[in-house]
């Protein structure tokens, strides 16, 4: 691990002040991703800002029904509130897949949103890796790529999103909010990550002097009924092969509302617009669902290793949609 | 190490023996209130920390080294390359007369020249103040490299496999009639092919030494599984005498055999300490320890069996091909099983490599049968329902009465009863044979069975045994505690043999200044410190026995030691007896002494001509080896070939058991290892470089707790007559027959056989 300055901040005006005076500096958070790449020295900044400090650790209503949950909320305490195990089961429940406990206990909402990919090229200084080091090239491609994209990739990377909570935020409409000096913005999830195109070191559109303060969840009914199911190698502590995100509201055995977001398939929680669409007003039916997971997937290419993901990203699709049919939203 | 509190008065030993009993380790209150020292824990003052720089190609020489960024880091105490680092020894070659030739683990030359062998070779090792320092630093040491062509893929390899030839200790082919032939007739046959991919042991306490120079004296602290073989080969690298040098290891977090040989780290430790003139420590990061450490060799395997009708075996093909570096490693017995397990009327076995540009392969739990029995059972599992008979009766239909191979005789083998006892437990009579024919709603279950094998072996051990006057008992070997038991075994085998209370006998382990014991590896420890063990407690037994006889008041005057019971601290018959506290009091002696072989001198030569002989002489004449049956039931999600191992039964033949607790742990132990292999374990290679791509626990999967369903194991607990104290080993043979119970309950959930581990639910699809 290379040396840095270590700063506090004391509050959010002093954190983005600092920030935007120093060229090569990160947010501390919890630390759970940033520190492991700092030891590999994939990450080296300069200076870190701790933030654990800022005021940013609270749950709390919105009028109208929605929650604002403070970026600093540790992933262990979002999983265990009350407000989101009621109104968004399936946030909850996509947190508890997500790592393991010691880790939920240390990771933040924001630093989740922000984690890194796991590719194994790009945590090993020595392969060809466009994302670290731009324009070396990618290894995955050819080399071991049985965890990587099926969606979105791109001829420089083929890395997914590692995140658990991010698919369940991408079904719930979330809404990220940033700071910096120059004032407050506020980014829809499902367009704060970025498909690699020709810059895969670009992973989202928060600005380097930017800091995330919050993510605010609409009132969304339909979100009571909802179901997180991730498939992986083992039964807890792996990210996903594939994980699904889905709420659904049936009326007269037709598709009244739906989301419906895919992890483990691309640079980003892959929202499935093309699904919602066909799923949206048809009949509540299992050839319905199979129309639709296959119209999503669709568009999926496969690299030597990870081919199966698409159909297993389909039959994961149909499963979680069927078994919200039969019985219901997560506990 | 003090293990348990030495009594001052006699205590009355309880109701029958210690030996058999479940009882808790004597370590473990040590290990859980964080007391016990490993490795990296001793503090020296003014300790300096080492970290490990590596070659990122796969062959090739250095062409140059810049440390210059390293030197000038804060706290960098010395950058030693293969430029400016003191020569050493090179490895000596292997040879059945200096046993610890076997712990060499490849003919690298470390530091001392230009040649890369393998990708993440140590190229240089980075002494500083502090942890952090060393690492930092050692990213900063700049080498360059001349790249040269390398052969690094193992499936790419195969068709330049060469045949093994035979040793003592690895047979590399073997035949009894033609079975190519008997094959080719066979009225009902399977011919099936199998891979297997590279494993790590990961070991929770990653390889760590603390290393300290006094003159040519070295003082390391060194998780080893065989401080006297490190000694030994350390001396011989450091050019230094081997009495000068003290290999302290009393604690060991788990080795697996991944701590058997000597590897780089341990040996950069000690040049670092020597060149620095400090205390130096390194455990090396899990990286390190998979880019220098070597792990299971991949494999392919072939295994045929033709059978007539009936189900009799008429032939039996077994033969693979496995992986050894360029610069070290050595073939595995992976057809081992095959030449035992089968009373086929031919049998055909064969081993061959492949030599690559990389890390040399070692031993990992079962070296050999733990995949041998794959491929072995996986296929007599499919020669069943090709035959339409029940996996277990077709074994039982073949189950030998004599060795396969010559006839020798099991000096042991209660197979049949292992398989009866299983499946009564597991209920084996509730299952349905078509496949996928029970279903539990989404899941599809199912339930498979195989055969676990580990040939009992033993070593040499030195012990002594010395008994007070304040009533305590010293059993003194240089044997290994990496997590099994050893010493609480080996207390309970004395106070058994001397009549006394556990609580008494202290047992003093991992340490070259004791007695030279046996290595950690091969299932093999606990006979072979108990073999010595019982001798010394007969022979002090005998001592005080003759001391008594010297004085005038002893009640056991003209007593011989065949007519007395060692009991309540001494030794009696019926109510007449003298406790050994009273013995030694009334002759005014302190203790009294005995020892079993001798390290030194003519003592140790004829100590090993003695081993040799007996090992040799007892390998004609029987067959020995630890058996059992493994039962499983798995379910498959049916939408997305999730595999989740829901109940476990094991059943084993391991001859008489020692401690019911610690070596149910063992087979407990051995067979998560087994369900991780089956489900998830994979070193990945990278074929264009021959780099790790996943070395890290996060990315190779092992099992975790939720893995794993609730194992119940039982035993026979019947004692070998051949064995020291009927032991058989528990070490391994728990790893054995898992991946091929699990292969054959995933087939007989969703009908698919899987030949090619880990079966991942990409393969279920």
């Amino acid at each position: 691990m290379k040396s840095f300055a270590y700063v506090s901040a004391p509050d959010v005006e002093a954190a983005v002040r600092a920030i935007s005076t120093e060229p090569n500096a990160k947010f501390l958070g919890g630390g759970t991703n940033l520190v492991d790449l700092m030891r590999e020295e994939v990450e080296a900044p300069d200076t870190i800002i701790d933030i654990t400090r800022l005021p940013l650790t609270d749950v709390v209503e919105l009028p109208g029904g929605g929650l604002r949950i403070g970026a600093l909320v540790r992933n262990s305490h979002l999983a265990a509130n009350q407000l989101i195990r009621s109104r968004y089961p399936l946030l909850s429940q996509a947190i508890l897949t997500g790592a393991s406990a010691q880790l939920r206990n240390m990771a933040t909402v924001g630093g989740n949103l922000l984690q890194r990919t796991r590719c194994f090229y790009f945590y090993d200084s020595t392969s060809a890796c466009n994302k670290r080091e731009p324009g070396t090239g990618c290894d995955a491609i050819g080399g071991f790529n049985r965890n990587h994209a099926v969606l979105g990739g791109s001829e420089s990377c083929i890395a997914t999103h590692p995140s658990d909570m991010a698919v369940a935020l991408a079904a719930l409409d979330a809404v990220i909010e940033v700071e910096s000096v120059r004032g407050v913005r506020r980014i829809p999830l499902v367009e704060f990550h970025q498909l690699p195109g020709e810059t895969p070191d670009v992973e989202t559109s928060l600005a380097a002097d930017e800091l995330i303060t919050a993510v605010e969840l609409p009132a969304l009914p339909i979100a009571a009924t909802s179901r997180y199911r991730k498939v992986r190698d083992r039964a807890s502590y792996a990210f996903a092969l594939v994980s699904v995100a889905a709420a659904l509201e049936v009326e007269d055995g037709h598709i009244t509302a739906v989301r419906l977001a895919l992890g483990g398939v691309a640079a980003k929680p892959w929202r499935a617009y093309e699904a919602e669409r066909l799923l949206q007003g048809s009949p509540a039916t299992e050839e319905t669902f199979r129309k639709a997971a296959a119209a999503e997937l669709a568009p999926a290419t496969g690299q030597s290793q990870n081919a199966f993901k698409i159909e297993l990203a389909q039959r994961t699709i149909v499963a979680t949609l069927n078994q919200l049919l039969t019985d219901g939203g997560a506990a | 190490m003090t293990q348990a509190p030495v009594r001052t008065e006699p205590k009355t030993t309880p109701a029958g023996p210690y030996v058999g009993r479940p009882m808790d380790r004597v370590d473990g209150v040590a290990k859980t209130t964080g007391e016990a020292k490993f490795s990296a824990e001793y503090p020296y003052p003014d300790i300096a920390h080492a970290a490990l720089v590596h070659a990122p190609i796969a062959r090739g020489r250095i062409t140059g080294v810049d440390s210059a960024a390293a030197l000038a880091a804060r706290g960098v105490l010395a950058v030693i390359t293969h430029e400016n680092a003191p020569e050493m020894k090179p490895s000596p070659s292997a040879s059945m007369l200096n046993m610890e030739t076997m712990a060499v683990s490849g003919s690298v030359t470390f530091l001392n020249t230009d040649e890369v062998h393998w990708n993440g070779q140590p190229v240089a090792i980075v002494v500083a103040d502090t942890l952090e320092g060393a690492q930092h630093a050692a990213s900063l040491v700049k080498l360059s490299y001349d790249e040269l062509p390398s052969t690094v893929d193992f499936r790419a390899e195969l068709p330049n496999a060469f045949p093994q030839k035979s040793s003592m200790i690895s047979v590399g082919s073997a035949k009894k009639g033609d079975a190519e032939a008997a094959l080719a007739v066979a009225a009902v046959s399977v011919d099936l092919d199998y891979t297997t991919p590279m494993h790590n042991h990961n070991a929770i306490e990653p390889h760590a030494t603390t290393a300290f120079w006094d003159g040519d004296k070295l003082t390391i602290h060194e998780g080893t599984q065989n401080v006297d073989w490190t000694r030994k080969l350390l001396a011989s690298k450091f050019d230094v005498p081997v009495e000068g040098i003290r290999v302290i290891a009393p604690f060991v977090g788990g080795g697996f055999g991944g701590k058997s040989m000597l590897w780089a780290g341990t040996i950069l430790t000690a040049l670092a300490a020597r060149v620095s003139g400090r205390p130096v420590r390194m455990m090396l990061t899990r990286e390190g320890v998979y880019r220098t450490v070597g792990g299971r060799t991949p494999s392919t395997q072939r295994v045929a069996l033709g059978a007539d009708a009936d189900g009799k075996m008429t032939a039996l093909i077994h033969t693979c091909v496995t992986q050894v570096g360029n610069v070290g490693g050595s073939p595995e017995q992976v057809t081992s099983q095959s030449r035992h397990l089968y009373d086929a009327a031919t049998i055909l076995t064969e081993q061959k490599q492949v030599s690559l540009d990389v890390l040399a392969n070692t031993a990992m739990r079962a070296p050999g049968e733990s995949i041998g029995t794959y491929a072995l059972e996986a296929s007599v599992d499919e020669l069943a329902y090709k035959l339409g008979v029940d996996p277990i009766d077709l074994r039982m239909r073949n189950e030998p009465a004599k060795n396969p191979m010559d006839g020798k005789k099991f000096s042991h083998r209660m197979l049949r009863e292992a398989y009866a006892l299983g499946a009564e437990k597991f209920d084996w009579a509730r299952r349905t044979p078509e496949p996928g024919s029970m279903r539990d709603g989404k899941w599809l279950v199912g339930m498979g069975v195989a055969t676990a094998f580990h040939p009992s072996w033993q070593l040499n051990a030195n012990v002594t045994v010395r008994l007070s006057v304040d009533g305590g008992v010293l059993v003194r070997c240089g044997f290994h505690e990496m997590g099994m038991g050893g010493a609480t075994a080996q207390g309970q085998i004395a106070a058994d043999a001397l009549g006394v209370p556990f609580e008494s006998v202290r047992v003093e382990y991992g340490d070259t200044d004791l007695p030279i014991g046996p290595g950690a590896g091969g299932s093999m420890q606990t006979a072979s410190v108990a073999n010595s063990l019982i001798a010394a407690c007969e022979k002090l037994k005998k001592s005080m026995l003759t001391l008594a006889k010297k004085s005038s008041g002893s009640p056991l005057k003209g007593l011989k030691l065949a007519e007395l019971k060692a009991r309540d601290g001494g030794l009696y018959q019926s109510g007449a007896g003298e406790t050994y506290v009273s013995i030694l009091s009334r002759a005014g002696r302190p203790s009294v002494e005995v020892a079993i072989g001798s390290d030194t001198g003519l003592g140790a030569v004829t100590g090993q001509v003695k081993f040799m002989s007996k090992f040799m002489l007892d390998n004609r004449r029987w067959m020995k080896a630890a058996s059992g049956a493994q039962f499983c039931e798995v379910r498959v999600d049916s939408d997305t070939g999730e595999v989740r191992i829901s109940r476990w039964v094991g059943s084993f033949d391991v001859g008489r058991v020692i401690n019911a607790k610690t070596a149910s742990s063992q087979l407990r132990g051995g067979i998560v290892m087994g369900i991780g292999m089956a489900l998830q374990e994979e070193t990945l290679v990278d074929p264009r470089t021959g780099r790790i791509m996943n070395p890290s626990l996060a990315e190779y999967h092992v099992p975790v707790h939720a893995d794993i369903p609730p194992i119940d194991i039982h035993y026979l607990d019947d004692p070998d007559p051949t064995m020291p104290a009927g032991i058989l080993g528990v070490g391994e043979v728990g790893i054995t027959g898992v991946a091929a119970a699990i292969a054959n309950a995933v087939h007989h959930a969703t009908g698919k056989r899987i030949r090619d581990l880990p079966i991942t639910l990409d393969k279920l699809l």
